[in-house]
């Protein structure tokens, strides 16, 4: 067991933040602590071809497809600096940490050379097409239906809480390719790019008044033959290995992006006299230990070296940063006092504080509900009888 | 960087669960609790045989020369059986003491006796104590294991004496203690002739830092025996012709303990590792890993009895050692709101 990292990397921990920072105070300086996912899309996007051209883009990639073939030490380091440096969050995270390890799983070699570099490069930007009005947590209930006619696929159907896909380039939708088929059996994944007639994009409004994700609909959409990843009817294993890319080093980036939430609360505590409260105190520094046993437990869950089950650490993740991340909004609440329930703007918009109170109730929701995080923690950790589901 | 057990830290924590879980039985531990709170034998097994007592204690001192890593990996060992050992007074306290600011002599004097096992040492508190030359006075009620200790280390906080507890002047009284695994006493000191430890400061910050982490770790094996104990009999137990483990309302307060537990397990392993590695945010982690595991400890060890229904209340079960002993680690050494204001202090500056 070891914390400390080496002399090598402490080396490439000052590479990365000098180049970083470098970029953040020159050329990229307008997107410096730009938070919401929204905001600057065109400049984000040059940003991810800038990563790109100085190969920070996808460190852990393979050099092959335009990665550095970087050691876990090192992914660690460039997540915590790349949030350290104030660098905005990458508008391809979908791209680059979902479809872009999926294709490396379960792509064929002529899809790795189509879409690999053209993620790494950030030039194909990637949506998530997995649930439905009448699939939510029950993923398998999905009814959007595929079929191929004259060597394309055809897709008719809706999606619904796609985010960011009025701005995406391609998406990946779990399609029924079997009539009649229920439940896990009978779907394939399928990648759709996303500017033809078929699909239709509605934004949905946000309790914060933002509007990040959206309804996307499939009337007689298409793409090639060859868009199928795995083959038909793999398309529930390949959902559920890609929903294990969501553990990776990004959560630590993910992390430092709450530290400097946390520090924006100590801040106005200071300054408003709310830290001179007992109860307030014990809050924040149960949120600042809650924050440093996030990072801990991911750098468990990353020294893993099994990764064919997943260790209670890794298990826990999920409700473990989505609750934290909810109680530091109402902490923050508590802290601003009335102050945090005005905005400056005229329009219906917030600033981080207020902003983190409102979003933060849809970290308890997507990715997988509380409810069911606790369900898959008692019966893939503690091993207890299994819930109702469909069956094969 | 690399946050998992090596080979040799896993092999420890293998053997140390083993020894643990065939000998420390629930018979052996309610036999303890009905004398003075100590499994003899045990003791001597551990000390002697494992050659675990001095795990975290130098070679050249007579120790194993490992880390607090390994010292963890033991006390959640012995934790997770609510073991009736004078290991937090003798091995977590004392023995660091003075090892870390003892003069050679009394090195050579205590420390092969401590680690052995033939010596039983406590941890005397005395915050008034009065000090006149090499003679002390002054009383403390909460003395872990002091009815069987053979050695006294009397602190006031800042100055620290070894004092043998057959010295006249010292008179101990056993006290009915809630945690019958780990007997308070009280000890009166009246103008006792006392040995100063010669460098206190030292030793008294070794102690400190052991103790935390060897109560944090103790804690997490406890919250992680109630948590195997709740799910192995939610499994058998049968109500509504169905596993209780199966009711929704059940599984979910078994998975909100196993979040805790895990968080808990990141605490005390982070802060045992920056400690040995002196890491800047180690003294943020010692009070975050006792205050977490510890209050952690005690919600499981609550849902535990809730969670096993009437018979969770009944002397005959378990429940109320792991019960019991969260409650007193939870306050020993200064409780989870005591640590947190630390951190609050090391965040926000000290409250005015």
């Amino acid at each position: 067991m070891k914390l400390g990292f080496s002399r090598e990397d402490e080396l490439f921990r000052q590479e990365c933040a000098d180049w970083l920072n470098g970029q953040m105070a020159g050329e990229f300086r307008d997107i410096k602590g730009v938070t919401k996912l929204t905001g600057s899309p065109q400049r984000r996007k040059e940003w991810e071809q800038q990563l790109a051209a100085h190969r920070w883009s996808c460190i852990g990639w393979p050099e092959q497809w335009g990665g550095r073939n970087a050691t876990l030490s090192q992914q660690v380091i460039f997540a915590e600096e790349y949030a350290r440096a104030g660098v905005p969050g990458r508008v391809n995270h979908i791209g680059i940490e979902l479809a872009g390890p999926t294709i490396l799983t379960f792509g064929t070699e002529e899809q790795k050379q189509r879409f690999l570099p053209d993620i790494a490069a950030g030039k194909t930007i990637f949506c998530q097409g997995f649930s439905e009005p009448n699939a939510g947590s029950d993923l398998a209930g999905v009814r959007t239906k595929a079929r191929l006619e004259d060597g394309e696929w055809v897709v008719n159907g809706q999606k619904i809480w796609t985010s960011l896909a009025h701005i995406s380039d391609w998406i990946f939708v779990v399609t029924r390719t079997e009539e009649g088929s229920q439940g896990p059996k009978g779907l394939s994944f399928l990648m759709m790019p996303i500017d033809q007639p078929g699909i239709e994009i509605r934004g949905i409004r946000q309790i914060n008044g933002d509007a990040e994700f959206n309804e996307t609909f499939f009337t007689d959409a298409r793409c090639p033959a060859d868009s199928l990843i795995g083959a038909v009817g793999d398309g529930w294993k390949i959902a559920m290995g890609l929903l294990a890319f969501e553990r990776g080093v990004s959560t630590l980036g993910q992390q430092m992006g709450f530290r400097n939430e946390l520090d924006e609360i100590i801040a106005a505590a200071k300054a408003n006299g709310a830290a001179q409260n007992p109860l307030i105190r014990q809050r924040i520094a149960r949120a600042e230990i809650g924050l440093r046993l996030m990072r801990y437990g991911a750098l468990r869950m990353l020294s893993q070296t099994d990764n064919s089950r997943m260790d209670g650490a890794a298990l826990t993740y999920k409700i473990q940063w989505a609750t934290w991340r909810r109680s530091l909004g109402e902490l923050a609440m508590d802290v601003l006092g009335q102050e945090g329930e005005i905005s400056p703007y005229s329009e219906y918009e917030w600033d981080t504080l207020p902003n983190l109170f409102l979003f933060s109730r849809a970290d308890t929701i997507y990715g997988g509900t509380n409810q069911i995080q606790r369900n898959l923690i008692a019966e893939r950790g503690l091993g207890l009888p299994r819930e109702p589901r469909w069956t094969s | 960087m690399e946050f998992a057990f090596s080979d040799e830290q896993q092999m420890i924590a293998e053997t140390a669960q083993a020894f643990f879980t065939q000998n420390a039985t629930s018979t052996r531990t309610r036999a303890a609790m009905a004398g003075d709170g100590i499994d003899r034998d045990l003791w001597r097994y551990f000390c002697q045989d494992l050659g675990f007592a001095g795990i975290a204690i130098g070679e050249d001192l007579g120790g194993a020369g490992l880390g607090l890593v390994e010292l963890a990996i033991i006390a959640e060992a012995a934790g997770a059986q609510v073991a009736a050992l004078p290991m937090l007074g003798s091995l977590l306290q004392v023995a660091p003491a003075i090892a870390a600011g003892g003069s050679d002599a009394q090195q050579a004097e205590w420390l092969p006796a401590l680690l052995s096992g033939e010596t039983i040492a406590a941890y005397v508190e005395v915050s008034d104590l009065r000090v006149e030359g090499q003679l002390l006075t002054g009383t403390s009620r909460f003395v872990t294991h002091g009815a069987a200790a053979d050695l006294l280390l009397v602190t006031n906080g800042e100055g620290a004496w070894l004092v043998r507890a057959d010295t006249p002047g010292v008179t101990v009284t056993t006290q009915t203690s809630l945690d019958q695994t780990r007997p308070f006493a009280r000890v009166e000191l009246d103008q006792v002739a006392a040995e100063a430890l010669a460098d206190p400061a030292g030793g008294l910050a070794c102690a400190y830092r052991t103790a935390l982490v060897g109560i944090a770790a103790e804690a997490l094996g406890g919250a992680q025996s109630c948590l195997d104990r709740t799910v192995d009999y939610s499994k058998e137990r049968i109500q509504f012709g169905r596993p209780i483990g199966s009711f929704q309302a059940y599984k979910h307060r078994l998975a909100d303990m196993m979040i805790e537990i895990e968080q808990a397990r990141s605490a005390v392993y982070w802060a045992a590792c920056a400690l040995d590695e002196e890491a800047p945010d180690a003294p943020l982690a010692l009070h975050a890993a006792k205050s977490f595991a510890t209050d952690t400890y005690f919600r499981c060890a609550g849902d535990m009895i809730q969670l096993h229904g009437g018979i969770g209340f009944t002397w005959e079960h378990d429940a109320h050692l792991f019960f019991k002993r969260a409650r007193s680690l939870q306050t020993m050494l200064g409780n989870g709101d005591w640590h947190r204001e630390r951190i609050a202090s090391m965040i926000l500056g000290e409250a005015a």
